[in-house]
């Protein structure tokens, strides 16, 4: 399901948002959130703004995500690019990779529905003709603290699935 | 009173390893200017693998399936028998410092199998590293221990911590020795800088993970921790062999207590120690690497012939 | 019932059953079947025979001698079997009798080929001339059993002929024995010139009178002849040839025993007869053992052949036994005879245990090889699933191999280790900085075996199938089988029960003249084996209790606690690209960092070949072609400049028959002359 672009997390700072994702993490991850990030043939736009996340300004690392580098040490997959013809088997084989529990979020426009790469021969228009997503961000690209608010209210929605699962 | 000290001989070093992990991280953290992720956020992970499901390739055997079991097994009991904070349980038979290399041979040989076994290109480059690196530090870890036993005329660990605890000044430039060799060692068992970077994620650079890159869920658990409790290991082995005040014979509560934080407090003085260290010099091409391991091996020869 | 048959009729029992299984053999070669059964057969009651021999000798105190004495004073076969002979007896026995079992079954792929009458004929042979050797009390009789030994290994090297390679390694080998007994023979010579005679007993006493000079040329051939049969470097290099084109169960045999022979008559000679009385024998052993050790698991590191990379072990682990006897020797000179007997019990502790687990190994290889019929490690892979059981045992073997705890290998090196560290606080500089460096080989010697082994076990029967030779792999007979397995509990056994066997072995040690009141040097309560200087102690059968409890413990508490997840059976993550066989590691390249990191000794070479599309442009290659090896530093620097030399000089001899009769008489007239002279 896609959020709106202009929703009001854009005002706060990041250690506010920052604090609510840590609170929710805590809740329902156990404490630790690890993201795999798959390229299936992005300008790699996206790739920088996930890149920029670790580094001191933004700092993910203090809320209890971090960045693995195999897919069966992760949580959360992180996808981007348009699914190029090439990349088509290589994400489906990184899905099967992943251990269940696991949430597929695409992240990019390009990944949601082909982007400005829409209708070309070379790719798929979008990851979820691929594999089942759950979530997505928009943005080309979305900055840091736009997908660190998308996460924070991805995390809401799967805790009250929870709740409403458990009642 | 006897019961209670074995418990916590058994239980200190998975307990407290992922700590000293989380405290390694933060430091390194902060000389990178960042936050950096809390000091407990090992446990957090530990938990979570724990109650993650798995994914194995069908390609593995029963070696990969038993090689977490056994490597994290041997870390325990290695834990058990070298001296932490007591040396009243000296009678231990498994405190032989050949024991204890062979044992941590043992751990390093089934890592490497696993890594074999999945039949990906990163698991076995991974283990031809580790076996290479493994090869080359016996030498060093032998001999670093080698000088301490005939110090102490036994070599047995806890006799080796009480002699060093009472020796006269002047022999301590053979010691000195010894530790700089004993550090490398270190560096190079505990997958650090500049041996190998923990934190990589590009399978080029890559020792220890390497090997790992398979495991899921409770595995993956298992050998995380496994990895922890040997740092911990190497660091109180560090500590206690070199710098062995604070170790107490007695069982009273307060000595023992008093002698848990003194444990701690020299803990935490080397793992700022390594992380100053990591966060100081760039990871190594890995054949410069040698070079580092045979100075190590030749600095303990020639501490032992000092000391003889 | 055991106190009936006594030492010396198990013995002459198991020799007689020998005999009879050879020329049974012979006789029925025209029945594949009932050759294999019979001369294998016979091999296994001979090999219970002989193992009841030598219990009753080492355990019952039943040492005994046998003559049969002759006109000629020196022609007399006498048989000494004393504990040491015991000992060895005991380890050729062991090994024969698992060696036959493995061999009934493993001969059957020679049905049709080749004679089996012949092999079993040769291999009862084999065993008669290894009992003799290691009983024989005369130097004569024992230079003819020592012949009788390596003609019957020699032909059973080239048993395969159709394989050319088999017939090189086995001219090989003919050639270097015969070397090495030519030195042997000098070695005996001036024992005799120097005591008047060749009982071993009699030159023991009158060794006294001897010159330093003839003692120390004894010293000097013997260790070039016994050494060309134990393998050591640089007399070594028939044994990377011949072990592989024998047999797999000869194989085992020649490295697990064969090659034990030249230790046995090192210890009886260096130790026992010449009493170790110089300084300098001792560090050439010690040295020597140094370097085997290093350059042959160096070497076994860059074979792809699983065979020759076991026969580069053998060297390796000769060499440690032979830092165990270099450091008896050096104590024993310096009269330090408590420390020499303890260095003495762990060179033959190290024999017994790698018998075993060498044996235990070429019998997994063999057992490969014969279902997969190729012996390069690079198109095996993935064999585990084919073959789990084998698979066991190897893993068995190469921990043991590996000296890692709990099995025999991790005891025998500790041991060695001990007497080293002993070594090092003697206060001369110059002995102190040899075992310094002995204690660095070996150490190192550990990491690097340990290291090969992951490749070999891992390259071979990890990972998937690397050809299609793989696939057609079933798991072993059963008699193969039933030996390995056997092997594999026996290593487990020898490392839990080593104290008990340290006893034992020591009741041997103080058998030889020179150790009889040595004592005091170990305490074993319980299996718990501990130094008497209090430097040491290890127990062997709590490490293995300890580490099976906490196994289990936590295997358990973890499936109790997990129990609700799943696990799920996928691909191996390859990154997502499509996996092939190519894309596995393979054996070269894992052992290629070690082999560049100690290119000095190994003289890495590498040779590529690029074909091009179009010859002149040379863009776009059609095919490469890469091959990685090593300068065979011993061929081409020692070997082949001597043989040139050999074949040099016989060209100058040669000029001496030159075809003139004339010639002839005046040579005939000059010796006359030079007679007459000195006889006057």
């Amino acid at each position: 399901m896609v959020m709106p672009v202009n929703f009001l997390c854009n005002e706060e700072k990041i250690e506010i948002i920052g604090g609510k994702l840590q609170k929710k993490i805590q809740r329902l991850f156990n404490g630790s959130l690890a993201i795999r990030e798959v390229d299936t043939g992005s300008t790699n736009s996206c790739e920088h703004e996930l890149t920029a996340l670790s580094n001191p300004y933004y700092d993910v690392e203090r809320f209890g995500i971090s960045f693995v580098a195999s897919p069966r040490h992760a949580d959360m997959l992180m996808v981007t690019g348009p699914v190029t013809r090439n990349m088509r088997e290589a994400l489906i084989k990184t899905y099967e990779a992943t251990p269940d529990p696991k949430i597929v979020v695409a992240v990019g426009n390009d990944a949601i529905n082909g982007g400005i790469f829409r209708g070309s021969y070379a790719v798929l228009d979008g990851v979820d003709k691929i594999i089942p997503v759950d979530f997505q961000i928009p943005g080309d690209p979305p900055s840091p603290k736009t997908i660190l608010c998308h996460l924070l209210k991805i995390l809401v929605v799967i805790e009250e699935k929870d709740h409403g699962e458990n009642k | 009173m006897t019961i209670i000290i074995w418990t916590i001989q058994l239980a200190l070093v998975p307990i407290l390893s992922p700590l000293f992990l989380g405290v390694l991280r933060k430091i390194k953290a902060r000389f990178q200017n960042r936050v950096g992720a809390n000091i407990f956020q090992p446990y957090r992970n530990l938990w979570k693998l724990f109650h993650k499901d798995e994914v194995m390739s069908e390609d593995a055997s029963w070696i990969f399936r038993i090689a977490p079991y056994l490597i994290f097994t041997i870390t325990i009991i290695l834990g058990a028998s070298i001296p932490l904070f007591s040396t009243w349980l000296s009678n231990n038979l498994l405190s032989d410092f050949l024991a204890v290399v062979y044992l941590v041979a043992l751990s390093t040989f089934f890592l490497a199998l696993a890594g074999i076994d999945v039949g990906s290109a990163f698991g076995g480059f991974g283990s031809s590293r580790e076996m290479t690196l493994a090869a080359l530090t016996e030498g060093g870890f032998i001999f670093s221990f080698l000088a301490l036993s005939f110090l102490a005329h036994s070599t047995n660990l806890f006799f080796i911590a009480s002699a060093v605890s009472v020796l006269p000044l002047f022999s301590f430039t053979p010691i000195v020795l010894v530790f700089i060799s004993f550090v490398i060692i270190m560096l190079c068992e505990t997958a650090h800088f500049p041996f190998d970077n923990p934190a990589t994620h590009l399978e080029l650079t890559m020792v220890h993970e390497a090997m790992i890159l398979e495991y899921s869920g409770k595995r993956l658990a298992l050998i995380e921790w496994a990895a922890a409790n040997k740092f911990l290991i190497f660091l109180a082995l560090g500590a206690n062999m070199f710098f062995p005040w604070g170790l107490t014979a007695q069982t009273d509560a307060w000595s023992v207590v008093s002698a848990l934080g003194i444990f701690v407090v020299k803990v935490l003085i080397l793992t700022t120690f390594v992380a100053i260290l990591e966060s100081s010099i760039a990871k190594f091409r890995f054949f410069r690497l040698y070079d580092l391991l045979f100075t190590a091996f030749i600095l303990s020869a020639m501490a032992i012939l000092l000391i003889l | 019932m055991l106190n009936l048959i006594s030492a010396q009729f198990s013995f002459f029992l198991a020799l007689l059953l020998l005999a009879i299984g050879a020329v049974g053999s012979l006789t029925f070669a025209k029945k594949d079947w009932l050759a294999n059964l019979w001369g294998n057969g016979l091999a296994i009651l001979a090999s219970v025979s002989g193992l009841v021999a030598a219990v009753k000798v080492l355990i019952f105190n039943e040492a005994f001698t046998y003559t049969i004495n002759s006109t000629f004073s020196n022609l007399s076969l006498s048989l000494a079997v004393d504990k040491l002979s015991a000992f060895f007896v005991l380890i050729i026995s062991l090994v024969a009798f698992l060696s036959s079992i493995y061999g009934i079954g493993y001969v059957k792929h020679f049905y049709n080929k080749y004679n089996l009458g012949v092999l079993g004929f040769f291999y009862n042979i084999f065993l008669v001339g290894m009992l003799f050797v290691v009983s024989a009390h005369n130097g004569f009789f024992f230079l003819i059993v020592w012949e009788i030994m390596s003609l019957a290994s020699y032909f059973l090297v080239i048993f395969e002929n159709k394989e050319n390679n088999n017939i090189k390694a086995g001219s090989l080998y003919l050639v270097m024995t015969h070397v090495g007994t030519a030195f042997i023979m000098l070695a005996f010579l001036l024992l005799y010139r120097a005591t008047g005679s060749l009982d071993f007993s009699v030159i023991k006493a009158n060794i006294g009178n001897a010159s330093l000079l003839i003692k120390n040329l004894v010293f000097i051939f013997a260790l070039i002849g016994f050494g060309t049969k134990a393998g050591i470097i640089p007399f070594h290099i028939w044994l990377p040839s011949a072990h592989p084109a024998a047999p797999t169960h000869v194989s085992a045999l020649m490295s697990g025993v064969m090659i034990k022979t030249g230790i046995y008559m090192f210890i009886r000679l260096f130790v026992e007869i010449l009493s170790g009385t110089e300084l300098w024998w001792g560090a050439t052993i010690l040295i020597i053992g140094i370097i085997s050790s290093l350059l042959g698991v160096l070497y076994a590191l860059t074979e792809h052949d699983i065979k020759r990379l076991l026969a580069y072990h053998s060297i390796e682990n000769i060499g440690i036994i032979l830092l165990g006897l270099g450091s008896a020797m050096i104590f024993l000179s310096l009269n330090l005879k408590t420390l020499a007997a303890l260095s003495l019990v762990a060179a033959l502790f190290h024999t017994l245990n790698h018998a075993t687990f060498k044996a235990l190994l070429f019998m997994g290889a063999g057992s490969v090889i014969s279902q997969t019929h190729t012996r390069n490690i690079e198109e095996y892979g993935g064999l585990i699933k084919f073959m789990p059981q084998t698979a066991l045992y190897f893993l068995i073997g190469s921990l043991a191999i590996s000296a890692l705890p709990p099995f025999n290998g991790f005891f025998s090196e500790w041991l060695t280790f001990q007497t080293i560290f002993s070594g090092i606080q003697i206060p001369d500089i110059l002995t102190k900085s040899m075992f310094i460096l002995a204690a660095g080989s070996l150490a190192f010697t550990g990491g690097l075996a340990a290291a090969c082994f992951v490749k070999a076990f891992g390259v071979t029967f990890l990972a998937r199938p690397r050809s299609v030779a793989v696939l057609q792999a079933r798991e072993s007979g059963f008699f193969m089988r039933f030996s390995m397995a056997a092997l594999a509990l026996a290593t487990l056994i020898l490392g839990i029960f080593a104290g008990s066997v340290s006893k034992i072995i020591l009741g041997a040690v103080n058998n030889l003249t020179g150790f009889q009141r040595v004592s005091g040097i170990f305490f074993t309560q319980k299996q718990t084996f501990e130094l008497s200087n209090g430097f040491a102690a290890i127990s062997t059968p709590m490490i293995f209790v300890i580490l099976s409890v906490v196994l289990l413990l936590i295997y358990g508490i973890v499936k109790i606690l997990t129990s609700k997840r799943k696990v799920k059976i996928g691909r191996t993550w390859d990154c997502g690209t499509k996996l092939e066989p190519q894309m596995e590691i393979t054996a070269t390249s894992f052992a290629r960092s070690i082999v560049i990191i100690f290119k000095g000794a190994l003289k890495p070479s590498k040779q590529l070949e690029i074909e091009y599309r179009d010859a002149d442009m040379r863009y776009f290659p059609k095919s490469r072609n890469v091959e990685l090896g090593i300068v065979d530093v011993y061929r081409f620097y020692f070997y082949q400049p001597l043989r040139d030399l050999m074949i040099r000089l016989s060209g100058y001899a040669k000029n001496v028959q030159i075809g003139i009769l004339n010639v002839y008489i005046a040579y005939i007239f000059l010796i006359l002359l030079i007679l007459l002279f000195v006889q006057s």
